[in-house]
């Protein structure tokens, strides 16, 4: 009886003895001394500041910036405020980041493949090119192609002419684009509305082989409607052909669409640069799928490109995805060496405002959530893909 | 170097986060217990502030501060220089990595109210104007719509120019690159049609071209810049001091005082004269410096026409006229308040 009781009225432990609740309190006492430490910063420096009658908030955002910047994708000018300047300076580093990561996976996936090729020549040319690439400091590279543009090519007054609309000189590369039109516009929604019919069309042909086992050609009906559909939008338009060329107006060509010789030497220095180790990251993960794999999948009668799609490919992407997420994540921050190189990006943006303002904290505060917005966006975007490529296990 | 750059502001950001209370507190008696000065200055403008050959510095802005080691120390040469980016140098100054600023910095109401900083007596009265290449054939700024101008940024220059063109209707392309060295190179290169920054610079840009005699300054001067050493709020003793020590050189040109005949000068009768160089007692004592110190001044760095003449005057690459930087006496700007 009396062991019986003993039992059944478990010792009541103390709070602290007690690990569930001790892990609790732990936690609390971290946040409580990570708030502290945020409010004696951010108290401090407010202190700081005032002490030393410097400005401090964010209202400067709204103020007139009065300085020109020389590429925008939106409407900009000195009239425009210091909020907007920054906006400008964020959208040229997305659009060279978004631009770069696009061709540094194309390159570095055929460097990649190159480097394991078996021809001799093929794969020490691609490891020359890694080896090369990765050792100079990406820095020196941008100063590189930006002294090859300017001192390379001529002034615009003989801009050299390589096929008729191209122009090549040290102000950039202007080229020939189609006039507007609204058929443009509608192409584009046309293009866009393929893409959703094509998702659509694979995910039906693959319900449809796993049930019934007949094939259907999904590339070739989805290369079709994506070029098609907007080809079909253009005639019913009449076919417009109207090009814009660019002529030389002035000191500089007008018309057409011109690249500036800074953003070219920064998507060429960032896109070589990592392109470089994009390519290790595919030789890697290539080579992490096991040889027998390979020979499993050709045995039973799959054709090249299908083991590559369906036994290669899932196998690598897993191996892929994480370390090219990395690489992706430096060329956005590595675009900031802009700066170096003429090239309106955030930072550059951002130190004239600072420097325009006084508000370096403010400034440099701004320039890290930036970053930080961009960075965990992408890797948010990769974890997802990563997520849905890896291996299902059955 | 960009990183290093990005680091450095972030750096000075975290001071000024870090930092318990920078305190208002003397920056004489700091300066004296470092036993040196350290200054801000430009890291690379031939003629205001440049190592040499040897890696010594030498230059306008860098005799400002030579001067002000000489007032304090008695000697010119207890100074530590650091080269500062535009973008660096008012936070430098503001988080106390630095106790003077002499980096050719245009004196704004802004940068004397929101940002905390005081500015001394001018050192160099320059104006912004525009360096283009003689084959463009431009005769006058108001021609330059559309052109492309190299800038370099963080600057009053980058606002001076906007103002300029938007004020004439004009529209242009800004390149802006950090480094003055790369600047000057993408300019001489023909990257941009005009390179605009302070009329001195750009002399002291043009001295270094391939082809000085290609290029040629526009007649217009579109922007007012004294430039003056810089120190920060809430010290008025280290203020008089740097502020005097400006007037000193200013004063004794007019004066007619000179390195060479300094010790001669100390036998004068001008009661002047005798006040000014410690002969007669009180005004070292109230800056709470030596007596002697426009005396180390003068002996060890010289006057301000020494100074001009030396680093920017005719004899130089850059063969700056006086102008605006003359004494007053001769037409100049260059105007001492009374030593009494």
């Amino acid at each position: 009886m009396a062991i019986s009781n003993q039992i059944s009225v478990p010792e009541k432990v103390p709070f602290w003895l007690d690990p569930k609740k001790r892990a609790i309190i732990y936690q609390i006492a971290v946040m409580a001394m990570i708030g502290l430490l945020g409010y004696y910063l951010v108290s401090n420096t407010i202190f700081n500041l005032k002490k030393q009658h410097i400005a401090t908030g964010f209202s400067f955002l709204h103020k007139e910036s009065s300085f020109e910047i020389g590429e925008s994708l939106i409407s900009y000018s000195a009239a425009s405020s210091y909020g907007r300047a920054l906006l400008v300076g964020a959208l040229n580093t997305l659009k060279v980041s978004f631009i770069g990561i696009i061709f540094t996976i194309i390159l570095g996936t055929i460097i990649g493949v190159a480097r394991l090729s078996s021809n001799w020549l093929v794969s020490k040319l691609a490891a020359i090119y890694i080896e090369v690439m990765q050792d100079i400091p990406v820095l020196l590279q941008l100063f590189f192609w930006y002294a090859i543009f300017y001192e390379g090519l001529p002034p615009p007054r003989q801009a050299l002419c390589p096929i008729k609309g191209l122009f090549l000189c040290n102000r950039g590369v202007a080229f020939t684009v189609p006039a507007p039109h609204p058929a443009y516009k509608y192409m584009l929604l046309a293009l866009l509305g393929a893409g959703v019919l094509v998702f659509f069309i694979r995910r039906w042909a693959k319900r449809r082989q796993e049930k019934t086992g007949e094939f259907f050609p999904v590339f070739k009906v989805s290369t079709a409607l994506v070029l098609g559909m907007p080809f079909a939008v253009w005639l019913a338009f009449g076919a417009p052909t109207k090009m814009d060329v660019p002529r030389l107006v002035g000191f500089n060509f007008k018309g057409g669409m011109t690249l500036s010789p800074e953003f070219i030497a920064l998507l060429l220095g960032l896109v070589l640069y990592t392109a470089a180790f994009v390519a290790e990251v595919v030789r890697a993960g290539i080579q992490s799928v096991g040889k027998g794999q390979r020979e499993a999948a050709m045995s039973i009668g799959l054709r090249p490109p299908l083991v590559l799609n369906l036994v290669i490919l899932p196998q690598a992407l897993r191996v892929i995805i994480p370390p090219l997420t990395s690489q992706m994540l430096n060329l956005t921050k590595n675009s900031s060496l802009a700066v170096a190189i003429g090239f309106p990006d955030f930072v550059s943006v951002a130190n004239t405002t600072i420097n325009q303002t006084g508000q370096a904290v403010e400034g440099v505060a701004l320039i890290m959530a930036v970053y930080l917005i961009f960075s965990l966006s992408t890797s948010a975007f990769m974890n997802w893909y990563n997520k849905k490529v890896k291996l299902v296990e059955r | 170097m960009k990183v290093a750059k990005v680091c450095i502001v972030t750096l000075v950001a975290a001071m000024l986060v870090f930092t318990a209370g920078i305190s208002a507190a003397k920056t004489l008696d700091d300066v004296r217990a470092r036993g040196f000065l350290i200054a801000g200055v430009n890291g690379g403008v031939f003629g205001f502030s440049m190592p040499d050959k040897k890696g010594v510095w030498r230059g306008l802005d860098v005799d400002t501060a030579k001067a002000i080691a000489a007032a304090v120390f008695g000697d010119a040469n207890k100074v530590k220089f650091v080269a500062l980016t535009a973008v660096q140098r008012l936070p430098a100054l503001q988080s106390k990595e630095i106790d003077v600023l002499c980096r050719n910095t245009t004196q704004t109401l802004t940068r004397e109210t929101v940002n905390g900083l005081n500015f001394c007596h001018v050192n160099f009265y320059d104006g912004q104007g525009f360096l283009v290449p003689k084959k463009l054939g431009i005769k006058s700024a108001k021609e330059l719509g559309g052109a492309t101008v190299c800038v370099l940024p963080g600057t009053t220059t980058e606002m001076n120019a906007a103002d300029f063109f938007r004020k004439n209707g004009l529209k242009w392309k800004p390149v802006v690159i950090e480094q003055t060295a790369e600047l000057s190179k993408a300019f001489f290169a023909g990257r941009c049609d005009v390179l605009t920054s302070d009329a001195s610079q750009l002399a002291a840009h043009r001295s270094v071209a391939p082809n000085p005699d290609d290029y040629e300054l526009l007649p217009e001067i579109i922007s007012k810049e004294p430039l003056a050493p810089v120190v920060r709020h809430g010290d008025d003793q280290w203020y008089d001091i740097v502020n005097w020590t400006v007037m000193a050189l200013i004063q004794a040109e007019e004066f007619g005082i000179t390195s060479k005949n300094v010790d001669e000068m100390l036998k004068s009768n001008d009661p002047g004269i005798k006040r000014f160089l410690g002969v007669t007692p009180g005004l070292g004592k109230a800056l709470g410096l030596d007596e002697k110190w426009a005396y180390n001044i003068i002996k060890q760095v010289g006057n301000y026409g020494e100074i001009f003449d030396r680093n920017v005057g005719p004899n130089t690459p850059l063969g700056l006229k006086r102008g605006l930087n003359d004494l007053w006496t001769r037409g100049g700007l260059m105007y001492s308040a009374p030593f009494r």
